[in-house]
């Protein structure tokens, strides 16, 4: 099971707490979506999900993570393993410079296993690729630098190559901000089928994505500038967008702030 | 890339550009104060009136400055051109006559001019690749040493340091390479030839003094390392963040983060700061004249030996004291070599970063 658990959660930089005491269980095999107004902190959550926040220089946390029961941020936990386990895509596309297609998909799989056969390196690829909806639109092309497609494209190339490693969970930052209508749609249709394997956690600004998609949501506010994120109420995403129990969860809904 | 522009090249290109940024930046001026359609080329058409009054001083004064940028940067572009042909022609004509000159008139009595030319931009060539190849590694490895590693506190001041060895004059290195490399190779040298003896480039008897073209490549790779590593650390600081993100959440280390995000990124800059340093070393003068013993006419592989190839800028630096007549012809037909040697070498090298830009 690869449940994720977040217990008395809090995350700073340096003496700023952005994320303050957050506990909520994430269910395995499940879209989970993160909304709440911007600065509320949810990139930093979603970032310590995967131990990229203490990247940061000055960046620190508190309380307790785990996977499938195991402490992420245990004392002989090594970040770099936690982040094979836990993928991650960005706001922006980010495929690797002077990197072809191919390789960008190959990029994590190959740090862990230096030597792959041609043949099983092939599968890898076609299997990532459609399973993130591109590998129709670059099969002819599997060479050309991953910079050469378009935005769309490039972000469902940096989908494949987060799911290349087959990770437990996935985490996706508002992946579809930087991408047409179109793009954002293919994006979807993609997570309604990952969800069948990955435990994937969404952040989105999109109330009618994060309807579309999602099997449960979690709302995160602050009580002013500089003040640190809470969670505010999750629960099932019919039942957030209909009967929330909070009046801010309502309002940020109906588009009253944030 | 505009690094791989070698002082000698930037004629055509400074006087190219300054005519197309006249042009680009003319047109934008005007749409700044408000005028519609104003970026359009014909200069004949009268144009619209603009609604503020304001708004039409300052886009007057604005293409008053923008002119006399324009004309300033085509000047300077010009001036180079003309500088460079006037260099040429000086070349050519005074070393002309030494193409057909004889032993008698040559110097070192070579038996005509290529057999004098032809080893010492062979010694050029080999000195330089040599420094190249012990350079770049060095300085890619300290511009990542000093981007990547370091604590953030000391990177302006490891960098500064770096820069500062960029700041010593030849002569210094000449003569720190004189008194002090050379005797402490000297003592290296014979263990080279007993141990790696079988590959050609040690073989051979080891120089006592030292002064081997070894020695001087090591010299002038002192002298590339900050430059090259000055180029190298702009690229890897420019590096986009975003990549590197997209590789720790991968799961790689930090070594495979460079070599995924940082590395690819750089590598057209990399290639131009080497050609920076290739040209510097194919350039230098006072170093190699101080440090290396050389043997006329001399074309060898041998890197440890007392006799050694010499290169085009030390031979003109000893010969030229010394020189008459004909000699001096054939001085000035060996610095137009050098000339070209230089050009070839940064031509080819900005084709080279610019496959490495668009790949
Ligand atoms: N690298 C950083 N250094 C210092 N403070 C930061 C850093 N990144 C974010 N913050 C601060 O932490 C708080 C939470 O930021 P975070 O990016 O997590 O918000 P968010 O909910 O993702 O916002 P958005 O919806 O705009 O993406 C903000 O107040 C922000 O200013
Ligand atoms: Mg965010």
């Amino acid at each position: 099971m690869s449940e994720l658990a977040i217990t008395g959660f809090s995350a700073s930089y340096g003496s700023f707490r952005a994320v303050a005491d957050v506990g909520l269980t994430i269910a395995a095999r499940a879209v989970t979506a993160f909304i709440g107004p911007s600065g509320c902190g949810k990139s930093t959550l979603l970032r310590s999900i995967n131990r990229l926040h203490e990247t940061v220089p000055g960046a620190t946390v508190s309380g307790t993570v785990t996977l499938g029961g195991e402490d992420l941020y245990g004392r002989a936990v090594d970040p770099v393993e936690v982040r094979r386990r836990v993928g991650m895509v960005f706001q922006r596309p980010n495929p690797f410079p002077g990197l072809s297609i191919r390789d960008n998909v190959l990029a994590g799989v190959k740090l862990r296993r230096h030597r792959l056969a041609k043949a099983a390196a092939d599968n890898l690829v076609e299997v990532s690729l459609r399973a993130a909806n591109l590998w129709d639109e670059v099969k002819d092309r599997l060479g050309k630098s991953g910079t050469s497609l378009s935005g769309g494209q490039q972000q469902r190339l940096c989908i494949a190559r987060a799911i290349a490693v087959e990770p437990a969970v996935l985490l996706m930052d508002e992946p579809c901000s930087a991408l047409d209508p179109l793009s954002t749609l293919a994006i979807e249709d993609l997570m309604a089928s990952l969800r069948q394997d990955y435990t994937v956690v969404i952040v989105t600004h999109n109330m009618q994505q994060a309807a579309r998609i999602s099997d449960a949501t979690a709302f995160f506010s602050t009580d002013g500038p500089r003040q640190p994120g809470r969670l505010i109420e999750y629960g099932p995403t019919t039942t957030i967008f209909s009967r929330p129990a909070e009046q801010a969860t309502a309002d940020y809904i109906a588009g009253r702030f944030g | 890339m505009s690094l791989t522009t070698d002082r000698l090249e930037m004629g055509p290109v400074a006087g190219s550009a300054s005519a197309h940024s006249g042009t680009a930046l003319a047109d934008p001026s005007a749409p700044l104060s408000g005028v519609p359609y104003a970026g359009l080329p014909d200069p004949g058409l009268p144009a619209p009136r603009p609604r503020i009054g304001l708004a039409t001083r300052r886009s007057r004064r604005d293409r008053l400055a923008e002119l006399a940028a324009q004309k300033t940067a085509a000047g300077a572009g010009w001036a180079i051109v003309v500088i460079l042909a006037g260099v040429l022609v000086f070349l050519l004509v005074q070393g002309w006559p030494a193409l057909a000159a004889g032993a008698d008139d040559l110097p070192a009595h070579a038996s005509d001019f290529w057999t004098l030319a032809g080893p010492l931009a062979f010694g050029s060539l080999w000195a330089s690749a040599l420094a190249l190849s012990l350079a770049a590694p060095i300085a890619i490895a300290v511009a990542l040493a000093i981007t990547q590693y370091a604590p953030r506190r000391l990177r302006t001041a490891l960098g500064g340091a770096i820069d500062l060895l960029a700041a010593v004059p030849s002569v210094v290195y000449g003569l720190w390479g004189l008194m002090t490399v050379a005797p402490l190779l000297a003592r290296v040298y014979p263990w080279l030839t007993a141990h790696l003896g079988w590959l050609p480039f040690f073989a051979g008897q080891p120089s006592a003094s030292g002064r081997t073209i070894l020695t001087a490549a090591i010299i002038l790779a002192l002298m590339v390392v900050p430059i090259m590593a000055a180029v190298c650390r702009e690229v890897f600081v420019r590096a986009p963040a975003s990549s590197a993100e997209a590789a720790y959440a991968l799961g790689a280390t930090r070594w495979e983060t460079i070599r995924l995000a940082v590395l690819p990124f750089a590598r057209s800059g990399i290639i131009s700061g080497a050609m920076l340093g290739l040209g510097r070393a194919l350039g230098e003068t006072m170093a190699v004249a101080m440090v290396l013993s050389p043997t006329p006419f001399l074309v060898t592989f041998h890197l440890v030996e007392s006799s050694n190839p010499n290169t085009v800028a030390a031979f003109i630096a000893q010969t030229f004291p010394e020189a008459h007549g004909l000699e001096t012809s054939a001085l000035i037909a060996l610095g137009l070599i050098l000339f070209a040697l230089t050009f070839a070498v940064n031509a080819a090298a900005r084709r080279v970063a610019a496959r490495a830009a668009g790949k």
